[in-house]
């Protein structure tokens, strides 16, 4: 069963006291569930986060499905996604998501055999003024090609 | 030309930190504006006709001015979920300039009497949020935030809260909700969030850049401030200039500066070989405008709006001849798409439609009623839902196929793009 690391209960114990209102603390609480499982969140870890926030589960089911960066189901240790919306697809963004995929060999959105990577297509990350780019778990890289983009990924520890 | 108002020291690594912002005229403003009247700054903000600069151009002090009169505690929100495709110059501000950011936001919660403000930042700006919470930390070391901001008994404090990747929560409402903690879905208005906004409070919700020019009003005043710009349209701007340019980037350049001048001058033109085809001015909402019509265009909420199409959030994405439009379409419904929140049944089927409708004309199964039936489609999607999302996923398609109908006809025709023959079908999922 998922349970969160005492520094984890702890975190969340301080988002819960931080906002006017303690349903605000539901988005962070996310966040630092999901770190503390592998970069993603299944029933468990909401059922684990109702018991710790004393919030039902149903609320924090909504908020989790609403929004995208929190993941649905398992991913790579290394999430890389590229952005294929407008300004990088007119700077070949789609071109770069499809040359990954083969490169790795694995389906958009699914996780590489060895576990190391999922690649996924998402949408504007405001960084169209150095497109194509991706984002690697939290950082982005800019003004990619397809050779530089494996690199990037090949150098990942 | 640029005419660098906000971004003059962006170029310089240390006016991200305290020292270097303050090195440069950074937190000079906020003690003459704490002793001001708080009318008279509201006053000047009006007076300068700062607009918002996240999209809707609604003015500033207009916006103020709904804040009830009776003292009831009030928040300010800045909106920094920058989400609208093609934009990227609240980024920009948050990494280059965060206590610029502090400074106008400090300078405006005193000018509407607010103790409390949040930055909303998107998600995946890690990097933004890294800076903005250090710089909070150092003003609150330096007495700029917390209580008694020097020495004027005036108290503020300031938060950053972190998105988790939603488009609608650039909305006002739809991020009031997300703040909340609920599902980041828009609200119904009235009550306008001035009235009855975060926890049924008044609340004022600013973009990044307008909350940033309110400090640069106090510092040269309102009419050295129109002295950039039109009559209508004054002061400066952060263009995102992006797409089949030479030099994308942001650039910062008065309202009313000619757009073919910011491709040209700024962008450096278009790469060797190609033409331009058509530009797309105020983020992917806006209605895109053909050749002819970039030629004529001056970058000014009347000339645009004039136009048909709007300045939004000043993201330039240009598109050249080796494009095909069909298929740009196709990338852009799919995402008004998957960014519907799914809470009116116009937007959240007509979204749904719109997509299924191009993606069949770019795999070749398109039928030529099927062209005018985007427009229906489209046009019953105006105006009818909580917020202007519908609206936003409607007015492209409208202006794409109305401007490049024939490349619409060609793709259903033939069973493949006009520009690009069948190599772009297999890119679209």
């Amino acid at each position: 069963m998922f349970e969160l690391s005492a520094e984890g209960k702890s975190a969340v114990q301080k988002e819960l006291g931080r906002y006017e209102s303690k349903d605000s603390a539901i988005i962070p609480s996310l966040y630092i569930a999901q770190k503390e499982n592998k970069g993603w969140i299944n029933q468990e870890v909401i059922s684990h986060l109702s018991k710790v926030m004393d919030i039902p589960e149903s609320k924090i089911n909504e908020v989790f499905k609403f929004y995208t960066m929190f993941n649905q189901k398992p991913v790579g240790k290394f999430h890389v996604q590229v952005c294929t919306n407008i300004s990088c697809a007119l700077e070949g963004g789609r071109e770069l998501a499809q040359h990954l995929c083969k490169e790795l060999k694995v389906k958009m959105g699914d996780v590489t055999v060895d576990g190391r990577f999922t690649v996924s297509h998402v949408e504007c990350l405001g960084s169209c003024g150095t497109a194509p780019m991706m984002q690697v778990n939290d950082r982005y890289y800019e003004k990619l090609t397809a050779e530089s983009a494996m690199n990037i990924l090949r150098g990942m520890k | 030309m640029e005419t660098k108002l906000l971004t003059e020291f962006y170029h310089l690594d240390e006016f991200r930190g305290l020292e270097g912002y303050k090195k440069h005229g950074g937190y000079q403003q906020l003690p003459k504006a704490l002793k001001m009247q708080p009318q008279a700054i509201i006053d000047e903000v009006k007076a300068a006709g700062l607009r918002g600069r996240g999209g809707a151009g609604f003015p500033t002090g207009m916006k103020w001015g709904f804040l009830p009169k009776n003292g009831e505690p009030r928040y300010l929100l800045c909106n920094a979920d920058e989400g609208e495709p093609g934009t990227f110059k609240d980024r920009m501000m948050m990494e280059r300039a965060p206590h610029q950011l502090i400074e106008g936001m400090i300078i405006s919660a005193f000018a509407i009497g607010s103790n409390k403000s949040y930055i909303y930042v998107r998600g995946e700006y890690d990097f933004p949020i890294a800076c903005l919470e250090q710089a909070l930390q150092e003003a609150y070391k330096a007495g700029y935030l917390g209580k008694n901001i020097l020495g004027s008994g005036f108290n503020h404090d300031m938060d950053v809260y972190r998105g988790a990747g939603a488009y609608i929560c650039g909305e006002e409402t739809g991020m009031i909700s997300s703040l909340e903690g609920l599902k980041g879905q828009p609200k119904l208005k009235p009550p306008f969030p001035a009235v009855q906004g975060y926890l049924r409070k008044p609340t004022i919700v600013n973009n990044v850049e307008t909350l940033a020019a309110v400090k640069y009003i106090i510092r040269d005043g309102a009419a050295a401030y129109k002295k950039h710009g039109t009559e209508k349209s004054p002061g400066t701007k952060l263009f995102s200039l992006s797409g089949n340019v030479q030099k994308p980037g942001n650039y910062e350049v008065p309202l009313g500066y000619s757009l073919m001048q910011l491709i040209q001058n700024e962008g450096g033109g278009m790469k060797p070989g190609r033409r331009l085809k058509a530009v797309i001015p105020g983020g992917s909402s806006a209605p895109v405008l053909n050749a002819d019509e970039v030629a004529k265009a001056t970058l000014d909420y009347e000339c645009l709006a004039g136009m048909g199409t709007m300045l939004g959030s000043g993201a330039v994405i240009v598109i050249d001849d080796s494009q095909c439009m069909v298929d740009m379409l196709g990338v852009l419904t799919h995402f008004y798409h998957h960014e519907s929140c799914g809470q009116c049944t116009p937007c959240r089927e007509g979204t749904g439609w719109l997509n299924k409708i191009v993606h069949s004309i770019l795999e070749g199964r398109g039928r030529l009623q099927d062209i005018d039936l985007l427009t229906k489609v489209a046009d019953n999607m105006k105006g009818r839902t909580i917020c202007a999302l519908s609206d936003a996923a409607a007015l492209p398609v409208l202006s794409f196929v109305q401007k490049f109908r024939e490349e619409f006809e060609f793709y259903v025709r033939e069973g493949r793009s006009k520009v690009r023959g069948n190599e772009y079908a297999q890119m679209h999922h």
